[in-house]
């Protein structure tokens, strides 16, 4: 299982590694609207986990 | 004779033409038929029994948008030979890809619970209990999966395309009045005014259109088939006329739930399924044979997307092409989410209606993430050359982020403060 973990995560490192540099320029604009929207949506997801929990109880 | 030659010579060209595109056809019909799964199904049955026939003009403006998000993934995957998720990694960095990667990952996993949650409902109706319905479809699905040859695979899956279809006899035998079809669902208009409601409603129909795992599905679809760019064109018609069934298809099932069960407040398809029995046995039957399928065929496909698109980012073997000891990773993680999957349906008490509408909803609330990087992908000049995005097609595309993103927002709000659309 550790060793399993290990290799897991020295894949990820590799991953990381390779895909180090974005291929696609991105202006700081670009790159903060990306983020922006990023958030942005992942707040829209905890509003509707957060309906979800109040309609099963 | 000139004529008779001429003819003769038309009707050649056009049987090659129809033999040509048998041999293309395949991801656009399977990715956009798969999309009417178990929890499509039942989105469209609520639809169909909450609004009757008032929302069909709102399902018609989806053909559109289904065709012009998934023909980029055509374009691209022809284009790049490779998946939708490599391609975010190689484009945008690693911090962006895992973000895409975990995004699809969880919210596959989620609706692959909504097959099955469709399957064992159906099969309920017939007296099969869960445990054996989850069982049987887990043995079904490495039958078809571990023969070793994509092609095989498409072609199953094309066989599950074609029940699909079994909602259409079913609307007929029902005897829906046309002339109400057409006074009530082609007009548009929004059934008790603008409401948070409504708005989800809205969301579902359009996350069970257009969801996020369709993207990567093609694209690794299309990159498995090994089409090229001449294939495009193909592809491009593949994905139109994909389009048009899904569409057709949940318009059947609207009429079928909007004539026999409007103003009635169903939960599920299974639900609707066994209210349809007691009117026609034989419509009911097939509401819930259908509603199997859809849940088979979805689960085929996400749980691929899944494993298709962990295979490009860990450099693992990751083709239907190759056997289970030529790609063990590949089947290791298509077995994992499809058995995890299974099981959660099988907790005694899940609140299992719930879970299938709102696994819709946060689809379409995380797709316009993954849209915006394809759309992005589509505008480099330097890998898409000549196939790259025209401003007509950023038009639409950012139009249909924008939707998706408004849409979504008017459902937080409503949620936020529930008074504000009532």
């Amino acid at each position: 299982m550790r060793v399993s973990l290990k290799r897991l995560f020295r894949k990820i490192e590799e991953i990381n590694r390779r895909y180090r540099t974005p291929r696609i320029a991105m202006s700081r604009g670009g790159r903060a609207a990306l983020e922006f929207l990023r958030l942005y949506l992942l707040f829209l997801v905890c509003l509707m986990v957060y309906k979800f929990i109040l309609l099963v109880n | 004779m000139n004529v008779f030659s001429k003819l003769y010579y038309k009707l050649r060209k056009m049987w090659k033409a129809i033999q040509l595109y048998l041999v293309i056809a395949g991801p656009g019909i399977v990715v956009m038929v798969a999309d009417n799964d178990a929890g499509g199904i039942t989105t469209y049955a609520a639809t169909g029994a909450k609004y009757g026939y008032h929302l069909i003009w709102f399902l018609l403006l989806l053909i559109p948008v289904a065709y012009y998000v998934q023909e980029m993934t055509v374009r691209l995957g022809a284009v790049t030979k490779r998946g939708l998720a490599e391609a975010i990694f190689d484009g945008f960095g690693a911090t962006w890809g895992w973000f895409a990667l975990v995004d699809l990952m969880l919210v596959n996993w989620l609706t692959l619970v909504t097959e099955f949650i469709g399957m064992t409902a159906a099969l309920h109706i017939f007296g099969v209990p869960p445990w054996l319905t989850v069982t049987a479809v887990v043995l079904l699905m490495a039958i078809i999966v571990l023969n070793g040859r994509y092609w095989t695979w498409e072609k199953i899956a094309l066989l599950f395309c074609a029940l699909n279809l079994i909602y259409i006899p079913a609307a007929f035998m029902i005897h829906p009045s046309v002339s109400d079809i057409v006074k009530h669902g082609l007009i548009p208009n929004f059934p008790g005014g603008f409401n948070g409601q409504l708005f989800f409603f809205l969301m579902a129909n359009i996350g069970t259109t257009i969801a996020p795992w369709m993207l990567f599905f093609q694209q690794s679809a299309v990159v498995d088939k090994g089409m090229q760019e001449k294939d495009i064109p193909w592809g491009k018609f593949d994905t139109l006329l994909g389009s048009a069934l899904t569409v057709g298809v949940a318009i059947f099932i609207v009429i079928v739930t909007g004539t026999t069960l409007n103003g009635t407040d169903i939960a599920s398809a299974g639900q609707a399924a066994e209210h349809l029995m007691q009117t026609d046995r034989y419509v009911g039957a097939f509401m819930a044979i259908g509603l199997f399928d859809a849940g088979l065929l979805g689960a085929i496909c996400i749980s691929l997307a899944s494993s298709w698109a962990f295979g490009e980012i860990f450099g693992w073997a990751h083709s239907l092409n190759q056997n289970i000891k030529q790609a063990p990773w590949f089947y290791a993680s298509y077995f994992f989410a499809l058995i995890t999957s299974g099981l959660v349906v099988l907790i005694p008490g899940a609140p299992l209606v719930l879970i299938t509408l709102f696994v819709q909803v946060i689809a379409v609330t995380l797709l316009p993430a993954a849209l915006v990087f394809l759309i992005l992908l589509l505008n480099d000049p330097r890998t898409m050359g000549d196939y790259r995005n025209s401003g007509w097609q950023n038009l639409i595309g950012g139009f249909i982020v924008a939707a998706i993103v408004a849409l979504s927002s008017l459902y937080g709000i409503s949620i936020m403060f529930p008074n504000l659309f009532q």
